[in-house]
């Protein structure tokens, strides 16, 4: 048998999440055909899809959420008249914060290396740490008082996750199972990109986080290997994508809607579909463009709790908030045509050449190099043009080119790439997805929470970071510390990278002082970072 | 496993962190020598605070004088009077009340507010708007280095200062570049062991310098920022975490041998929906921002007398509200000086007028300075670097915009 290490490396590490643990083989599968090892996932048949008994559809969650808001406020309501403190029931679930005293629960470092490691909890205690932050990013852990963050003040009693929390960990656990089992893992890094590329973000609000998991499942999976203009449509009429980017808001300021209530225009989502999901900065629109497709999509909505336009949580098109005439966008004019007239202009803009330059080089960026070879952009681009943005082309054009196998590998794993590496290395497939989220806002990368539209960096200069690496340093010796003595990281680095390994990685795994530091450095070498 | 490779102060039989709480902190490896101005004798710092997503100059420090502005900015407009008046800095502009340390600083003649500014970028991406505030070049796509890493190469040698200190998880790009920078942010985690940090640290250097330098830097000023109350998580804008970021960076900055030149940055400017007015979502977030520029004062002790402190945003947003109680992505908006060091009390504005005509493309407030100028007379004031380099250098092909003299007191 054949066997081309450097290949699998590639193939392990820039299109996938890493080789796993145990007994799965993947390094001596992936260097016996390397390129045939990735394409695996291309052929199957519903690959990329998530379907997993639990998990709800949009329209389920938005019911959950509304109803979940409503009884909130009635307790409120009701505690206010009868003079009681609204306590018992949960925390605000207005804005950012589901909930911040639930946040301060114990999801530190050491129990996200607990949970790739299974270890009693018992012996961590001491390790417990300060960040008694959870899974919900920024706004309300911060918003608490500086002394709740402290390590000395005392823990307060766990509470009952709400239905958002819930959701949110069952959705991401859903992800990050799927992620850790996968043979290679370049569907589910195709689901990444794609998902990044259309971000929302779960920090917005109660529906951005019940929705950021069915959004993902809804409008990105079905499309990853199908058609671009195909995903364009299901995100922009996703009502995640609606609410993330304010068009529920938007009113025609001649509609009927905008006229009675004196309100109008919100541009945020027209923007972001021409910047950063199509034609990209420069790709050859104007303000009077955004303008008008901004005009365009009013009345691109979702039903609300009382369901008045149709079935609450569901994508609907109000005509009464929609500007009435026709429009041009990009020298075209679109005639009036209600929920058309914008779906019109989505088919134009994701077949106009700025679109596959744009998506050519954010692709061609993402799994070889920060500066990707030109030539291999030219041909992605081209891919894209002539399938008519297949997506699935795209993807292997990728692994067919030489230069996506021959780039060195420079580009640092992201920290999402580079938890789940580590819980495929150690064979630990995920129980519960707090500790993963937790390591995520450590790392600056809350899941489905970047801080703008346009998605997570991709490059070394964001990731490559000193303070960066340094909380990867710590983590990786908590994972370690944890693991006790297990395993054997020689056997683990024949896992990871076998010929493949330097000589200094090598050297310094089997001189470490002790397994624990001998993991920790494993999980830190270039062979595990590098991609 | 010996540590012959090593030549910091890792490798010595003491532990690193024991020399480094020891007071040790930046000595150990401050092989650069201390800045200090010779004319003087004054020994100036530089923070420049950028606020990511456009700031909303207009509500920020508002046109009371100018008559159109109620009708422009509508619900969110600020007024002088009632509940949350805005407090007026001279006869025309009223200051957002959400920022009474501000306000205090300009009466004291400590800060200053220049308005109808704007980068020379003149379309409407946040992206792209930030690589040309950061990068210092006049157009987008420039991201290799930025101004201030610019200005840090260019000061002459002997009088270099301490690598600069960029706050956060990563590197803003204003401080990207060939001169050193060290990188903290307040995160407190468990701690990985010295000796598991030394091997690593040299088999990075033999494989992966990249990673080496990285990790290196991350490793020391993590240990000299230890030792307070700072556990914020990272990434985060609530206006307790703003404050200790703020409290962190000043500790670093205040030390004899502690960086002199720091960047760092704020999310959540972008206020399309809900922006509010006197109180609301812009006035929590200029609240932090008021207790950053506080926790400086306060941090910075004897230095906050040396010290500038410039606040700016990569374009402002449209002059009337939009349908949602918002603004979208506008120009013309204001930066900020704080500090002791500057030449304070001052509003500093050509003012263009809110009238429709006078507005940019009918939509924003028309700028009428350039922020280069503004980078550039604080850099030239404080740091004495000429007019040539910044030109040049600095901010390259930039020599029509003067720099703003007299900023500095």
């Amino acid at each position: 048998m054949a066997r081309d290490s450097q290949a699998a490396l590639v193939a392990l590490n820039r299109f996938g999440f890493g080789a796993r643990g145990g007994a799965s083989g993947d390094f001596v599968n992936a260097a016996s055909d390397p390129r045939g090892f990735v394409k695996a996932e291309l052929s199957r048949p519903n690959g990329v899809l998530l379907e997993v008994p639990g998990l709800s559809s949009t329209p389920a969650l938005g019911k959950a959420v509304f109803d979940y808001q409503f009884e909130i406020k009635q307790a409120r309501d009701a505690a206010s008249k009868s003079g009681a403190p609204a306590t018992a029931t949960e925390g605000p679930p207005q804005q950012a914060s589901p909930d911040a005293r639930v946040q301060r629960r114990n999801l530190s470092l050491s129990s996200i290396a607990k949970d790739i490691t299974a270890k009693e909890p018992a012996k961590e205690s001491a390790k417990e740490m300060a960040m008694q932050t959870a899974e919900n990013g920024s706004a309300s852990a911060t918003m608490a008082p500086a002394e709740t963050m402290q390590p000395a003040a005392a823990k307060p009693p766990p509470q009952p996750l709400n239905i958002i929390q819930k959701t949110f960990r069952a959705e991401a656990l859903a992800r990050l199972q799927r992620a850790t089992i996968a043979d290679c893992g370049f569907a589910e890094r195709l689901v990444v990109f794609w998902s990044n590329h259309f971000c929302i973000s779960a920090n917005k609000g109660p529906l951005a986080r019940m929705w950021a998991g069915s959004f993902e499942r809804e409008a990105i999976r079905p499309h990853v290997l199908g058609r671009f203009v195909d995903m364009l449509q299901a995100v922009e009429q996703h009502p995640a994508m609606l609410f993330f980017l304010d068009n529920q808001q938007s009113l025609g300021p001649d509609s009927r809607a905008g006229v009675n209530r004196n309100r109008g225009l919100n541009e945020n989502l027209a923007r972001e579909i021409m910047e950063l999901h199509t034609l990209g900065v420069g790709g050859g629109y104007s303000q009077d463009d955004v303008t008008s497709l901004a005009r365009i999509i009013t009345g691109w909505t979702y039903a609300g709790r009382q369901g008045q336009l149709g079935t609450p949580g569901t994508f609907v098109f109000n005509a009464n908030a929609h500007q009435p005439g026709a429009q041009r966008v990009m020298g075209k004019i679109y005639e009036a045509n209600g929920v058309a007239q914008g779906e019109a202009v989505l088919a134009d803009i994701a077949r106009h050449p700025s679109t596959a330059k744009f998506v050519a080089t954010k692709f061609a960026r993402h799994f070889t190099a920060d500066e990707p070879p030109p030539s291999l952009v030219a041909r992605l681009q081209d891919v894209f043009t002539k399938s008519d943005g297949d997506l699935k082309a795209l993807a292997t054009g990728l692994v067919d080119s030489d230069e996506a196998w021959q780039a060195p590998l420079t580009k640092l794993r992201s920290p999402y790439e580079f938890l789940v590496a580590s819980g495929r290395l150690l064979a630990r497939n995920p129980e519960d997805a707090g500790r993963y989220l937790n390591g995520l806002n450590v790392l600056g990368q809350p899941l489905w929470s970047p801080a703008g539209p346009n998605g997570f960096p991709d490059t070394n200069a964001a990731w490559a970071a000193p303070e960066g690496i340094k909380l990867r340093l710590d983590i990786s010796a908590q994972i370690a510390s944890n693991l006790a003595d297990r395993i054997d990281p020689r056997d683990l680095l024949e896992l990871v990278a076998a010929d493949a390994a330097s000589p200094e990685t090598r050297r310094t795994i089997e001189r470490a002082e002790s397994r624990q530091q001998a993991l920790a450095l494993l999980l830190m070498s270039p062979e595990f970072q590098r991609r | 496993m010996t540590m012959d490779c090593c030549e910091s102060p890792m490798a010595s039989a003491t532990s690193r962190r024991a020399l480094l709480l020891g007071g040790a902190s930046f000595a150990a490896w401050a092989y650069l020598p201390k800045f200090a101005r010779a004319a003087d004798g004054r020994d100036p710092r530089l923070v420049v605070v950028i606020l990511r997503g456009a700031l909303d100059g207009l509500a920020t420090v508002a046109p009371i004088g100018d008559p159109d502005y109620a009708g422009l900015h509508g619900s969110i407009a600020l007024r002088t009077d009632g509940l949350n008046a805005a407090v007026m800095l001279d006869s025309f502009f009223a200051l957002h009340p959400a920022m009474p340390a501000f306000a205090r600083m300009y009466r004291e003649k400590k800060a200053a507010v220049i308005h109808a500014v704007a980068t020379s970028y003149r379309d409407r991406s946040h992206f792209d708007g930030q690589d040309v505030l950061e990068s210092g070049f006049a157009g987008p796509g420039r991201v290799q280095s930025g101004w201030l890493n610019r200005a840090l190469e260019n000061l002459p040698r002997g009088d270099r200062v301490m690598r600069a200190l960029a706050v956060g998880p990563t590197t803003p790009l204003v401080l990207r570049g060939s001169a050193p920078t060290v990188g903290w942010a307040p995160v407190a985690l468990p701690q990985a062991a010295d000796d598991t940090a030394m091997r690593l640290a040299e088999l990075y250097q033999h494989r992966d310098p990249a990673l080496a330098t990285a990790l290196t830097q991350g490793l020391q000023l993590d240990k000299a920022a230890q030792g307070d109350d700072m556990k914020p998580k990272p990434g985060t804008n609530g206006v307790a975490a703003m404050r200790l970021v703020a409290r962190g960076a000043a500790k670093l900055m205040a030390a004899d041998d502690g960086p002199r030149i720091g960047a760092l940055a704020f999310d959540g400017w972008d206020t399309h929906a809900n922006e509010g007015g006197p109180v609301g979502r812009l006035a929590q977030l200029l609240s932090g921002l008021d207790g950053a520029l506080a926790e400086f004062e306060s941090g910075l002790g004897e230095r906050w007398r040396d010290t500038v402190i410039v606040v700016a945003t990569e374009f402002g947003r449209t002059a009337r509200i939009n349908g949602t109680e918002g603004t979208d992505h506008g120009t013309g908006t204001i930066a900020l000086l704080a500090g002791g060091a500057v030449k304070g009390g001052r509003m500093i504005a050509d003012w263009p007028g809110l009238k429709l005509a006078n507005l940019y493309q009918g939509r924003d407030l028309a700028p009428t300075a350039d922020l280069r100028a503004v980078m550039k007379g604080v850099l030239h004031d404080q740091f004495g670097l000429g007019e040539r380099v910044l030109a040049e250098q600095v901010f390259p092909d930039s020599a029509p915009v003067k720099p703003m003299k007299g900023l500095v007191a």
